[in-house]
């Protein structure tokens, strides 16, 4: 994939800190689509729309994604079988 | 013990120009925290009418220096945020920052080696940040810095990487131009492949921890070349960063 617009997944680490409370960048996430597992970080990010996308380096399939209103965040997991982290 | 993310005002006590392009910038910190070398901070700046534009920056000082952190920033002619670093902030002027954030491009001593850090432009910054963190604890893990610049110009750090190799503590420096080079020129003088990263390989030796940071075909590059040369994928961390940062 040559998108010079993609990112690592950490570049929105602190975002996602926020979130969640804690860095989660250097968490497991197994993929939905094809069962990657992996860090979060390892995850393929795009920033420039009005949300942010997290794709699979695997298999590119979605695997998290948010938008931010002025008021809410609409997260949105389901491309992640699940996450992995340290309890906090 | 502040929140790790919560924003904070920082005060810009120091520019220093490293190439034509990028300079770093000193900002004492409120509530400073240690940080691991390769982690990086977010930048958030708003404007009057309540628009925010937020970046995030490598820190290039290592977590031996304390109160302050040092952030390397290439100006973006179009960009939101590093135009107004490089054009704008003043000494003594404040800006607010979060962070350090990121735990998994990140090297420490303990990590072990052999190491090896491929970087495009300024993407050296945190593996930078590495070398200097490794100086400073008196490490003296093997390391190889593969380094690919346009021009000699666009070097960034180039005396201290210059010294870091000379001092012959088992820093290797590789260095490519992609651009154009000088007449006396002895390093590389193309895009970073997969000849290049075998010669590399085959200097540094073993399976080394990798770090690669740069524009995204670099990082595509050397990280699918490293992979086919054999190297796990496990031991290859990668960092992109896009045009517009």
């Amino acid at each position: 994939m040559d998108d010079p617009l993609m990112l690592d997944a950490n570049a929105v680490a602190g975002d996602l800190a926020e979130m969640f409370g804690f860095d989660v960048s250097a968490s497991m996430h197994r993929c939905t689509n094809c069962g990657n597992r992996g860090a979060l970080a390892t995850l393929l990010a795009y920033v420039h729309g009005p949300g942010i996308v997290l794709r699979c380096c695997v298999c590119h399939e979605i695997v998290l994604r948010w938008v931010r209103t002025p008021t809410r965040v609409y997260f949105d997991a389901r491309g992640a079988a699940y996450m992995e982290m340290g309890a906090p | 013990m502040p929140e790790p993310l919560a924003w904070q005002i920082a005060t810009l006590t120091g520019v220093r120009p490293e190439s034509a392009e990028v300079k770093s910038f000193t900002l004492a910190l409120p509530a400073w925290r240690s940080h691991r070398a390769g982690q990086h901070y977010d930048v958030r700046l708003t404007a009057e009418d309540g628009y925010q534009a937020q970046r995030s920056y490598s820190i290039a000082s290592p977590p031996s220096r304390t109160g302050e952190v040092e952030l390397t920033i290439e100006r973006i002619p179009d960009g939101e945020v590093s135009p107004y670093f490089h054009d704008v902030l003043r000494l003594g002027d404040q800006v607010e920052v979060r962070g350090p954030i990121g735990g998994y491009f990140v090297w420490e001593p303990a990590l072990g080696g052999p190491l090896l850090l491929v970087a495009g432009g300024s993407g050296v910054v945190p593996l930078m940040a590495m070398l200097r963190e490794r100086s400073a604890a008196g490490d003296h893990t093997p390391t190889a810095l593969l380094y690919s610049s346009r021009t000699l110009d666009d070097v960034i750090y180039r005396e201290e990487i210059e010294a870091l190799a000379a001092a012959q503590d088992g820093v290797l420096l590789f260095q490519t131009l992609t651009r154009s080079q000088p007449a006396d020129w002895s390093g590389y003088a193309r895009r970073i492949d997969r000849e290049m990263l075998s010669e590399v390989l085959a200097r540094i030796g073993g399976q080394p921890l990798t770090y690669i940071c740069g524009p995204t075909l670099l990082v595509e590059a050397a990280a699918n070349g490293l992979v086919e040369l054999g190297i796990p994928p496990a031991r290859v961390r990668t960092e992109r960063f896009g045009p517009t940062t």
